[in-house]
């Protein structure tokens, strides 16, 4: 069989839009799952017991199902769930990107709490102990001393994550979205270049995941403290 | 200034504060020493609320701490307080260690704190390493960056607890140095330290505490040449044997 290079020329410019909605739902995923596992992590730490147990069911709900199933729910489960709500009898459309990026956020913020968790837990008691005898409200001393101390404790973690979760996305194409995946899938289907398209996504993938695993560990190396 | 009332605390069975009571004047130094495990750094936590107490009271310059009392926040920004491992912030600057609460806490303008900042590095003698992160200085040069830390605030009230035991034998003099300067300028100071020299010449008072008790009280030169109590004796012939 022959590799019609020609067809992937062709299919190129629908190929990096899929692309762009991939980085779309990476981006989403990334800022929302880490300010709401932030929350979430903050949270397990609390010494309100209701709090905690609260964020600990969620985190370890999230992370005991698979993402596919997650996208299953929110996209078939939300919209009958909003109908209800609103008496409307009958289900509420929710589009398919909205219904991609909250299901991305809410599960990868499962995740991402996790490492941030880690990154509190890094630091040491006594950097604790010197916020409150400095007088720095809880709210200070987790925004200017605790937050960027835990984040840049666990940064290679929180970019590997990301890394899993730009490849999580092509999950996506169940329910026929569009990303990479779902470009090339319709393509290969429509014009019968199955190799030619599923190789071209795999080679962008492994460009882009490989050079950013690159990325994090050059990072690694010049993150200690005092190295500049 | 600090009036501590009956102090005690314990961890389960384990009772590491008993009946402590002991005061402190305004501008007088205070040395507590005693073996480890004796309760001085429990003891001293105490006064600005980062342990709890189970019982009693302890008054400083005016605010109450009690068992039911949750609201520290003031207390803490008028006592002042160092720790044996500096504990400065390792992603901020010196600069920034030192003006950091003075913005967020005492709501100073920028470049107010920044002003404040430079003159207390300057007085501890860092006006060189202004720009630096903490990981580029050596231990001393951190515990005294600690020191201008605590003091952007104003304190009236300076607690050190061990400020020289995580330091190599060179560098205890620059810290104790800028703390008897602190002690000269009248500041009032509780430090829990094994340097007996500086207890010696700097402090006012010497508590001795044995097994969470307060065993003896009594002034710095009698402490030493004239120790009262048994378990003194025995806490003094052995640190000071060589």
């Amino acid at each position: 069989m022959m590799v019609d290079l020609s067809a992937i020329a062709a299919a190129m410019p629908y190929l990096l839009n899929g692309l762009w909605f991939t980085v779309q739902i990476t981006v989403v995923g990334v800022t929302g799952g880490i300010v709401f596992g932030s929350l979430l992590a903050v949270a397990r730490l609390s010494r309100n017991r209701i709090v905690s147990s609260l964020a600990t069911a969620y985190v370890n709900l999230m992370r005991s199902i698979p993402l596919i199933l997650v996208i299953f729910w929110v996209f078939f489960l939300v919209p009958w769930a909003i109908g209800w709500m609103t008496h409307s009898g009958r289900p509420v459309a929710v589009g398919a990107s909205l219904t991609i990026f909250v299901t991305f956020v809410l599960f990868e913020a499962a995740y991402y709490a996790e490492i941030v968790r880690a990154g509190f837990r890094s630091i040491s008691p006594g950097q604790y102990a010197a916020c409150e005898a400095l007088g720095l409200s809880k709210f200070h001393a987790y925004i200017y001393i605790l937050f960027p101390q835990a984040i840049r404790n666990v940064l290679p973690i929180l970019l590997t994550q990301t890394i899993v979760l730009f490849q999580d996305t092509s999950l996506v194409y169940v329910i026929s979205a569009t990303d990479l995946l779902g470009a090339a899938t319709k393509v290969a289907q429509r014009d019968g270049r199955l190799v030619e398209m599923y190789l071209t996504v795999g080679v962008i993938y492994f460009v882009i995941c490989y050079a950013a695993s690159q990325f994090v560990k050059q990072l690694q190396g010049r993150l200690a403290y005092g190295v500049r | 200034m600090i009036e501590i009332s009956h102090v005690s605390k314990s961890y389960g069975a384990f009772q590491v504060l008993k009946d402590c009571c002991a005061s402190v004047a305004r501008g007088e130094v205070v040395v507590i020493c005693g073996p480890s495990g004796s309760g001085k750094s429990t003891l001293i936590k105490t006064v600005n609320g980062l342990e709890t107490i189970d019982s009693g009271e302890i008054n400083v310059g005016g605010f109450r701490l009690a068992p039911d009392v949750a609201n520290v926040a003031a207390l803490r920004r008028s006592v002042g307080m160092v720790f044996q491992s500096f504990e400065l912030f390792p992603h901020l600057t010196v600069l920034s260690n030192v003006t950091i609460a003075q913005t967020k806490v005492l709501k100073r303008s920028r470049a107010a704190a920044e002003e404040k900042a430079r003159s207390l590095l300057a007085r501890v003698g860092l006006s060189a390493h202004i720009a630096k992160y903490p990981a580029q200085l050596s231990g001393g040069q951190q515990q005294r960056v600690a020191i201008a830390r605590a003091l952007a605030l104003d304190p009236e009230v300076m607690l050190f607890d061990e400020p020289t035991s995580a330091l190599d034998p060179e560098m205890v003099n620059e810290v104790l140095d800028v703390m008897t300067g602190l002690a000269r300028q009248g500041m009032t100071m509780v430090c829990v330290t094994h340097e007996m020299g500086f207890a010696r010449s700097v402090a006012n008072r010497v508590l001795f505490m044995d097994g969470g008790e307060i065993v003896e009280t009594a002034d710095a030169i009698t402490f030493f040449d004239a120790p009262r109590s048994e378990r003194a004796k025995t806490f003094l012939a052995k640190i000071l044997k060589h």
